[in-house]
């Protein structure tokens, strides 16, 4: 185990000083501010208001570029290693291919997920500092919800890492799976539905099976328990389960998905030749 | 110590190793030597387990090096062809090492003053943005400290000037007893004093092996 502590902490150390964090961090930073500065809070949308308003705007824009921001610095992480024969070298040392592996996962989970659970609390601060209402089951439920999402997209970039040969046909297989996941399944979905020979029941399964939709949904359902603004989509839903197994299944499903792919990811380095 | 057997690995239609077979033993320094692509990287990283063998087998003190890496691992030290570009700093590097592989990071320290490199200076400073020479300097440091039965070198004296390379193969007579020392080198007369076996390989296969 302290080894895996040791390889996280210094993959942790590492990244926190390249170029891409600064940037990563920058973005969801910035994000937080300018919608200080644009004075989301002060305004009133759709019976929203202040801190909850400023938390689904960043939550809808976290939902399409966090994916893309993990995958693009994560896919690298051990093809590029492997590339530049770093690799090579750091497991000339008797650490075990479990520990190293999983130190990296974990170091690249802290560092991925820090500044944007990071530019919320920045949120809540400022917003309970200009004495707003802090909507703490929103908070908790986003940062849950973010978690998930990043162990998601995390474990498929460490799945992708592990059997790509190079580092750029890593990106170019990161890039599909993001544009793939955000809007070709629902082009698909659309027309499969405008059809009207499917079952309704089953594409609304197979869109919630994509780790970005449920999250989509489910960070609007906190707004909208009803989930009126999906329409006959909420019925299907609702009527399967109650709200609140919903946003536990959306919670556990993302996280189990990359835990999923992050192990295959394990079983493929172990079993590969290793540089 | 070091067995291999019928050893064949190829990628795709290249086969880099032809059925190699051969032994290492204790007090042997060997010069493994051969034209480029003769598969001497390949046999070196079979020994240290990175790569899985089509055929035939590598023994390490009776332990195959894939399955029992952090045990054959905890008995080499190795120095690959070319500093990797390693984004650690080199305090970072030390503890990477330290604790992984229990080395003394002062005996680290002793190698590298020995070697004429100043770490203490430069301590902070990222692996990759040191000097070629410089770079392979640590390595040969760390090999060193890393009191290990098995020592591995593939081509380490490429980066070195005249005076480093003398500092290099000083420490190393010091070091030697009771060891393996593998040596892959284009420059044998360089070795001549230190080495008592000689290796030479071509297309996979090992062509000649002379002792003396
Ligand atoms: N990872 C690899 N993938 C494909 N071919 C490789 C790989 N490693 C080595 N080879 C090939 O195997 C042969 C032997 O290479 P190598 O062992 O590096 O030679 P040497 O170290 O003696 O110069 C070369 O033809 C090389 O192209
Ligand atoms: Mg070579």
């Amino acid at each position: 185990m302290k080894n895996l502590y040791l390889i996280a902490y210094l993959d942790l150390k590492e990244s926190i000083r390249a170029k891409w964090f600064i940037v990563y961090s920058f973005v969801f930073g910035g994000l937080i501010a300018l919608f200080f500065i644009a004075g989301v809070t002060e305004s009133q949308v759709m019976g929203f208001s202040g801190l909850s308003r400023l938390l689904l705007m960043y939550i809808q824009i976290t939902i399409v570029i966090l994916p893309i921001f993990i995958l693009i610095t994560t896919v690298r992480s051990i093809s590029g290693d492997r590339d530049s024969h770093v690799l090579e070298y750091m497991l000339s040392f008797p650490i075990s291919l479990k520990q190293y592996y999983w130190g990296k996962v974990l170091g690249r989970f802290i560092t991925v997920y820090i500044p944007v659970l990071f530019a919320m609390i920045i949120a809540i601060a400022y917003g309970s500092f200009k004495g707003a209402n802090i909507p703490w089951g929103i908070f908790f439920l986003y940062t849950g919800l973010l978690f998930s999402m990043s162990s998601a997209f995390l474990g498929i970039a460490f799945f992708i890492s592990s059997f790509v040969k190079s580092s750029e046909i890593a990106l170019g297989i990161a890039f599909f799976i993001w544009i793939f996941l955000l809007s070709f399944i629902d082009i698909a979905l659309i027309s499969l539905m405008m059809q009207e020979r499917v079952n309704e029941g089953l594409v609304i399964f197979i869109a919630l099976i994509n780790p970005m939709e449920i999250f989509r949904v489910a960070a609007i359902s906190l707004f909208d328990p009803e989930l009126t603004v999906m329409g006959p989509v909420a019925f299907y839903i609702l009527d399967l389960m109650s709200q609140g197994v919903f946003v536990f299944i959306s919670i556990i499903y993302p996280l189990m998905l990359g835990l999923l792919f992050a192990f295959l990811g394990y079983k493929i380095f172990e079993k590969k030749d290793l540089v | 110590m070091i067995k291999c057997s019928n050893l064949t690995k190829k990628f795709g239609s290249n086969i880099s190793l032809n059925n190699v077979t051969c032994e290492f033993h204790k007090n042997e320094s060997i010069a493994l030597m051969g034209a480029n692509g003769a598969g001497k990287t390949t046999l070196i990283r079979s020994i240290l387990g990175y790569y899985h063998p089509d055929s035939g087998s590598v023994k390490i003190n009776g332990f195959d090096p894939v399955k029992n890496r952090v045990e054959v691992l905890q008995n080499i030290s190795f120095v690959p062809q070319l500093p990797p570009p390693i984004k650690l700093n080199l305090d970072e590097l030390m503890q990477y090492i330290s604790i992984g592989a229990k080395i003394d990071k002062q005996l680290i320290m002793h190698y590298a003053n020995e070697m004429k490199l100043d770490i203490t200076s430069n301590l902070h400073k990222s692996f990759f943005t040191l000097s070629g020479g410089m770079k392979q300097k640590m390595l040969i440091a760390i090999s060193l400290a890393k009191k290990s039965d098995i020592i591995i070198y593939d081509e380490p004296t490429a980066n070195l000037d005249p005076k480093a390379r003398d500092d290099f193969y000083k420490l190393l007579n010091e070091n030697e007893d009771e060891k393996v020392l593998l040596f892959v080198t284009h420059r044998l007369e360089e070795v001549k004093d230190l080495v008592n076996r000689q290796i030479y390989m071509d297309l996979g296969k090992v062509v000649s092996d002379e002792k003396f």
